[in-house]
């Protein structure tokens, strides 16, 4: 019998498959047992009421999506009263999406979230931060540390942050948010993006510009996630791009110790359950008896040191 | 001690599915109808106004990647089939264009409200224009199955592209059939049809889809006589399901404009709610 279970912190996972806040929802219950999943991600929310952006919020490019959805959200005291009840129907870890426009007002949504129910808080600091200028927080090590400090402050909950692909200093960033005491890394969120409709010279999203995702992001994720496993003690997180079990696993041996699935369960709403499964069935064929022998296996022997180099160049 | 009440989750009301085509053929130079083997069961969960969200092959050079929602055009469990009418019109619908018998086709469905008809709706008339006319066919099947009057006004480009006609009629509905080629679709035209409905049988509900002049005509007849309606919406969707909020449309409702999901608490709305584009 193969275990699949892994420890994020504090938190024990039955496996290492959860969704990514924004790709999922209680609706997806309507196609399959939510309690086979490793762990619940809400999506984002904010405290107050937000619309979203105008549509078109989709768009596909060449084999991945772009999306402008803007984090619609009817509130915390909808959330806490509505959807947190909604997951306690199940076994499975509910870890709660948040985000705030400024470093006090995120603090003090992470404090309200912090209710029974809630197992762990992932901070979505790469939406725009109105207090830098409309940068995400985790562009910079510097803003990361500012609002993870003041986070770390509002919750005893386990509390994982949520890094953006937009930054140059990804290692230093991760170093940041562990330094103000995250417990686990999200890497990563969507890339910033463009399409343009050639003939209406229009661009294809509403807001003119969105996140890409899906396999498309995928190498960059994976970079990514390796350079955070190597930065920090924490746990990784990986996610962008994952549709497979190979790709999951790609993840786990650059040393993320659990991943999220977001995109791919757009195409097939059933990926998740199907990576889990054949997670089992890769782990037996390679005679493991466990997804944790694999974690950051990674063999990148001497090239280690020159990739660090590179990234702390001028 | 927790204070927080436990619900029971919900039970699964939506398969992913691969289905068999059992045929796709063109039913005039724009629409194709095809034709999937489907079990019983998901078939008798199908209801008027729902729709599936296909994930179109990759093939002959075509490389869709989200999956794209078509509405149910026929469920029939008896014959175990399930049926779609599109028209071709991108990268995915081209795709679909080529799959022949025995292809296998990747569904999720059935999703969505679907239409209602009270019961003391006794005279219904449904008015759409080309593709939407799809959308309304399956509910002449259940008119006709709760025994109620059913006129379907028809409007198309011209003649050769008027879709469903004789499935309304096989369906016993009156059928009146209006184009663009002879000024008949016009406007001004629906509604003098309309009003003659009114003057006579009398209208208890409006079905719509498709149109923006329609559903605006609609509106202002409805409020005019007080006839309630619906109509069914589209919106380009990621997830079908209700959880990327990519789908969404404004809304009407207690004094302001919200923002709902068509993919959720549509595709079918209050035809007074509804916002024109
Ligand atoms: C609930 C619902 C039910 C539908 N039922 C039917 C049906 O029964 N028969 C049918 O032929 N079509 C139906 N449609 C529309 C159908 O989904 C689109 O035509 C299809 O997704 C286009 O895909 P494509 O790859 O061929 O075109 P694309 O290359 O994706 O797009 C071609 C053009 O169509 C537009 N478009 C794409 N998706 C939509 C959409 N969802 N709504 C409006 N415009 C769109 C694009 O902006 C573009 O201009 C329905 C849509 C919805 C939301
Ligand atoms: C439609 C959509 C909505 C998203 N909403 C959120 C969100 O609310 N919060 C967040 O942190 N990430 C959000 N994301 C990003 C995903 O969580 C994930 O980081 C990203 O899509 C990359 O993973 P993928 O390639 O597997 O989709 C969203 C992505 C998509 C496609
Ligand atoms: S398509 Fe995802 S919410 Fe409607």
């Amino acid at each position: 019998m193969v275990r699949l279970d892994v420890d994020i912190g504090a938190l024990r996972l039955k496996n290492p498959i959860m969704p990514a806040s924004g790709t999922f929802s209680e609706d997806l219950a309507d196609v399959f047992d939510l309690d086979l999943l490793g762990a619940h991600v809400t999506k984002t929310i904010t405290r107050g009421f937000r619309d979203g952006n105008p549509t078109p919020r989709v768009c596909e490019v060449g084999g991945s999506m772009l999306n402008s959805i803007g984090i619609p959200s009817k509130g915390v005291g909808y959330f806490l009263e509505n959807v947190v009840p909604f997951y306690q129907g199940y076994k499975t870890p509910l870890v709660v999406s948040i985000s705030g426009n400024t470093a006090d007002e995120f603090a003090q949504l992470c404090a309200e979230v912090s209710v029974p129910g809630v197992d762990a808080i992932e901070v979505n600091i790469s939406c725009p931060n109105i207090e830098e200028d409309g940068k995400a927080f985790a562009i910079r090590p510097s803003s990361t540390f500012e609002v993870m400090t003041k986070l770390r402050r509002a919750t005893s909950l386990p509390l994982w942050a949520k890094l953006t692909p937009n930054t140059g200093e990804t290692s230093e960033v991760a170093r940041a948010a562990e330094e103000a005491g995250a417990d686990a890394l999200v890497v990563a969120n969507t890339i910033l993006s463009m399409a343009i409709d050639i003939r209406t010279r229009k661009p294809k999203l509403g807001n003119l510009m969105g996140g890409l995702s899906g396999p498309s992001l995928k190498p960059i994720a994976l970079r990514m996630a390796y350079q955070c496993a190597r930065a920090t003690k924490i746990p990784v997180i990986g996610c962008g791009g994952i549709s497979t079990v190979e790709d999951a696993v790609e993840f786990l041996i650059a040393g993320a110790s659990a991943v999220q699935v977001g995109t791919a369960t757009f195409i097939n709403p059933t990926a998740m359950v199907t990576m889990i499964d054949d997670l089992r069935h890769y782990l037996e064929a390679e005679g493991l008896s466990s997804v944790r022998e694999i974690i950051g296996t990674v063999e990148d022997g001497e090239q280690r040191e020159g990739i660090v180099f590179m990234e702390a160049a001028p | 001690m927790s204070n927080i009440h436990h619900l029971t989750p919900p039970p699964r009301t939506a398969y992913e599915l691969e289905l068999e085509v059992l045929s796709n053929e063109a039913v005039n130079g724009e629409y194709r109808l095809l034709v999937l083997n489907a079990p019983r069961g998901l078939l008798e969960r199908c209801r008027a106004g729902q729709f599936f969200h296909l994930l179109c092959p990759q093939m002959g050079g075509q490389a869709p990647y989200l999956r794209r929602p078509m509405s149910i055009y026929g469920f029939y469990p008896e014959r175990e089939e399930l049926h779609f009418l599109y028209k071709v019109t991108g990268e995915g619908t081209r795709a679909l264009a080529m799959l022949r018998r025995g292809h296998g086709l990747n569904v999720l469905g059935p999703l969505g409200k679907p239409f209602t008809i009270k019961p003391e709706w006794e005279q219904l008339v449904l008015a759409a224009r080309g593709v939407g006319l799809a959308t309304l066919a399956p509910l002449a099947l259940e008119a006709r199955r709760l025994g109620k009057e059913l006129t379907a006004i028809c409007s198309a480009r011209s003649e050769s592209v008027l879709m469903s006609v004789d499935l309304f009629r096989h369906m016993g509905a009156n059928v009146i059939t209006l184009v663009d080629e002879d000024g008949s679709s016009s406007v001004d035209n629906v509604e003098a049809v309309l009003n003659t409905l009114i003057d006579g049988p009398g209208i208890d509900a409006f079905y719509t889809c498709g149109s923006n002049r329609l559903l605006k005509l609609l509106q202002k007849v409805g409020t005019r006589h007080g006839i309630p309606g619906q109509i069914a919406l589209e919106q380009q969707m990621a997830c079908g399901l209700g959880m990327c909020h990519c789908c969404v449309r404004p809304f009407r409702k207690d004094g302001g404009i919200v923002n709902l999901r068509v993919c959720r608490e549509g595709p079918v709305f209050d035809i007074q709610e509804a916002v024109a584009w």
